[in-house]
């Protein structure tokens, strides 16, 4: 938490007195953390019944193995437009009752021993990973189309916008395998001047298969820009095309972003209601106290 | 005395007036007390936060419910709030974008008082009960954004709670005292949730019948600036006063259906409010280990956070040194009293020693409640011979422009994440904020003044 007071040489260039501090006021922006770009998700999805209920068939089939949605109970499915004896006979995998949450088949120390931390609960998940850089349902959209296998990591995979994330890549039987290439360029510095003296560019390639090579070129360039960029290759072996994989992650993410805030739906659809009232409550009032202000002089 | 009493001779009216001040106290509330008839906009949002107030007050007795203060319990009876409680998620969005519906409207109505010199003679009470009861405000919404114990929550108060530790000595003990913890823990929770549904509320609401008493006391301001009881018709009212009931209810019903519509646009539509009225980390579960990348306040802090985060020891010894060095030489100059002159001397000399001895910490801890406890001294500091705007030198109004949009810088930079240049900004408008107050009974006294009216200026509507 001390990194409120952090101060850099050329703010401290700047601090000499205080008006002309004032005056020369802006020093150089620091720089936004690149990170990977965020895809859109089509937000259609949302009011799409099929694509929701394609969504709530994908989560507890392939996430609540490890993940729990404690918050959510398995009979609120019933807003997604399926019965209680839908609900019960195709997706009841975790609980006896229809009224229990989404509990996690897989018990707590195992999640410790295999993952080496608990899966967190994905009830809120949609909204939690929302930021300035898109909403949740970009961020969970793009992460889960971005795992390239890495044989360096535990799992063997590894993921473009989550790096070294514990999680390996559970769909991957849909998608198949790929590959990606890392491209980064460092500059060099003189140790004792500080002086860029050239550059280095070092891409690492993974195959399909999670091999890893790396390659390190040396650049003369001075003014190299710093930076990394990383590029995922075509999936291969999947048994699904990248278009219809892509459909189906969108359903699975509309169904966390429903799971987020079920009540949602209703809130618009009330809202429109509460609007046009107010509405109608304001002419009103306006008449009311230009009829009552008609007295004043 | 109960001779004197005029009271209700028959009926159940008459029986209770007979055994209490029910007619008398509803005229001189509401039917009898005189209001100048020529507010405007800006009049609005007293009322508007007293709406606010009973609807936090209503939604929070239904929250306290369904909610656990218990800190392995808190989160999820939140979302338990927002899923298994009938309309328990209208009650938690009203409360939520209620708390920022507060900050927003109480705001406005500060500006007014600036606008009007609404603080000025005889309303200076007024003023500083308006004060305590934005003090309270700013504990109530601390104390009350612990309680949902997401990860927002929960490191905001570990560094809000971590500032106490800058006070030199009891510093350390004394935030140990306060969380009832080495960290923020269950006993926090605990204490913050008495703190937020009783403590504050109970306050608050005595304060805010104070500062309404005073008010009535003394009469409202008005756009004009005028005292409306200097000139008074032959039955003893003023002549440009009208009936608060009917007038003023009518005319505040009204803002009410605007106001509404707004806060309902917000509530049904966007609860979040983009991450400001709802943070997105504040999604994740309080967990003590993990700390996040950036820890800001809710927007209606960040003014004073950005001027927390500005104190840095550079900031004190380049920046905040000289000015008030140049402060004390124009106190020196132009205070005819040698009182002022050595009590300035004295104060910015312990704070110049100070500044070299003791954390910038400390000092930035300082300045933030010196940013916020120095709205009380308005009322005194204010030099103007008019209190309106409208009769002010035009310049004023630029100084007072300039004033709101420092404060909205702070505020945006209060909410990035720290950043060199942000780090310069912050630290100007700290300058810029502390010097629109403190060069006040300068500034405010400068200038050529128009003649102010004897009665308000209004037109029939």
């Amino acid at each position: 938490m001390i990194h409120w007071f952090h101060r850099t040489a050329l703010s401290r260039l700047l601090a000499l007195p205080v008006v002309i501090a004032a005056l020369l006021g802006p020093g150089a922006a620091a720089a936004a953390g690149g990170g990977y770009p965020l895809d859109h998700f089509p937000t259609a999805k949302l009011t799409d019944q099929a694509a929701l209920q394609n969504g709530a068939r994908l989560f507890v089939n392939y996430c609540l193995n490890c993940h729990s949605a404690n918050l959510m109970r398995y009979n609120r499915l019933q807003d997604l437009g399926l019965s209680v004896d839908q609900i019960r006979d195709n997706l009841l995998f975790t609980a006896d009752k229809v009224g229990e949450p989404m509990k996690t088949a897989m018990a707590p120390a195992d999640a410790k021993k295999w993952f080496g931390a608990l899966p967190p609960d994905l009830s809120v998940i949609a909204r939690a990973r929302a930021s300035g850089a898109g909403s949740g349902a970009d961020w969970l959209y793009t992460y889960l189309r971005s795992f390239y296998r890495d044989s360096t990591r535990a799992t063997g995979w590894n993921n473009a916008l989550f790096p070294a994330v514990g999680m390996p890549h559970v769909l991957w039987e849909l998608q198949g395998s790929r590959g990606a290439t890392i491209d980064e360029v460092r500059t060099v510095r003189d140790e004792k001047t500080g002086a860029a003296t050239g550059a280095t560019r070092t891409v690492v390639t993974f195959d399909a298969q999670g091999l890893r090579t790396e390659k390190v070129e040396k650049l003369a360039d001075t003014h190299a820009h710093d930076g990394a960029t990383l590029r995922l290759s075509p999936a291969v072996g999947g048994t699904l095309t990248q278009a219809q994989y892509d459909e189906q992650i969108a359903d699975l993410v509309a169904f966390l972003t429903y799971m987020s805030d079920p009540s949602a739906k209703t809130r618009t659809r009330l809202g429109v209601w509460v609007l046009l009232f107010l509405g109608l409550f304001t002419i009103l009032a306006w008449w009311l106290n230009r009829e009552f202000w008609k007295d004043v002089k | 005395m109960a001779a004197e009493k005029k009271v209700e001779a028959t009926g159940l009216l008459g029986w209770v007036d007979q055994r209490f001040p029910l007619m008398s106290t509803w005229k001189a509330h509401l039917s009898e007390y005189y209001a100048p008839k020529n507010m405007n906009f800006w009049y609005f949002f007293g009322s508007l936060a007293m709406l606010v107030l009973v609807l936090q007050i209503v939604t929070g007795i239904f929250l306290v419910m369904h909610y656990k203060p218990d800190a392995s319990k808190a989160f999820e009876s939140v979302e338990y709030i927002m899923r298994d409680v009938p309309w328990g998620w209208l009650v938690r969005y009203m409360h939520s974008t209620g708390a920022s519906a507060f900050f927003i409207v109480v705001y406005l109505h500060m500006f007014r008082g600036l606008l009007y010199g609404s603080y000025r003679k005889p309303r200076e009470l007024i003023w500083i009960f308006g004060c305590l009861i934005f003090l309270c405000l700013m504990a109530e919404a601390f104390f009350g954004y612990l309680l949902p114990w997401g990860q927002m929550s929960y490191w905001g108060a570990q560094v809000i709670v971590n500032l106490f530790s800058a006070i030199p000595f009891i510093g350390p003990d004394l935030s140990v005292w306060i969380r009832g913890d080495y960290v923020v823990g269950d006993a926090t929770l605990n204490r913050f949730f008495a703190f937020h549904v009783i403590a504050v509320p109970l306050v608050l609401l005595g304060l805010v019948v104070a500062h309404l008493l005073a008010l009535h006391e003394v009469g409202s301001n008005n756009p004009d600036g005028v005292e409306i009881k200097d000139r008074k018709d032959a039955q003893g009212r003023p002549l440009d006063g009208i009936p608060f009931h009917p007038y003023y209810t009518v005319h505040d019903i009204m803002g009410v259906g605007v106001f509404l519509i707004v806060f309902s646009a917000v509530m049904f539509f966007a609860p979040e409010l983009g991450g400001y009225f709802l943070e997105y980390n504040n999604f994740i579960p309080a967990d003590p280990l993990r700390t996040p990348l950036h820890i800001a306040p809710v927007w209606y802090f960040t003014p004073y956070y950005s001027i927390l985060r500005a104190t840095t020891e550079e900031f004190l010894k380049w920046q905040l040194l000289p000015f008030l060095l140049i402060y004390l030489a124009i106190v020196w100059m132009s205070s005819a009293k040698q009182l002022s002159k050595v009590i300035a001397l004295l104060a910015v000399g312990a704070m110049a020693v100070g500044f070299f001895v003791l954390d910038a910490k400390f000092w930035g801890v300082v300045a933030m409640g010196a940013s916020v406890l120095i709205f009380f001294a308005l009322p005194w500091i204010d030099n103007s011979p008019v209190k309106s705007i409208r009769y002010r030198p035009g310049w004023h109004r630029w100084v007072l422009g300039l004033f709101v949009v420092v404060f909205v810088v702070l505020g945006y930079f209060g909410v990035q994440a720290p950043s060199p240049f942000g780090e310069r900004m912050s630290q100007i408008c700290t300058l810029l904020y502390f010097a629109f107050f403190l060069l006040m009974p300068w500034w405010s006294a400068m200038g050529e003044f128009k003649r102010v009216p004897d009665r308000v200026t209004f037109a029939p509507h």
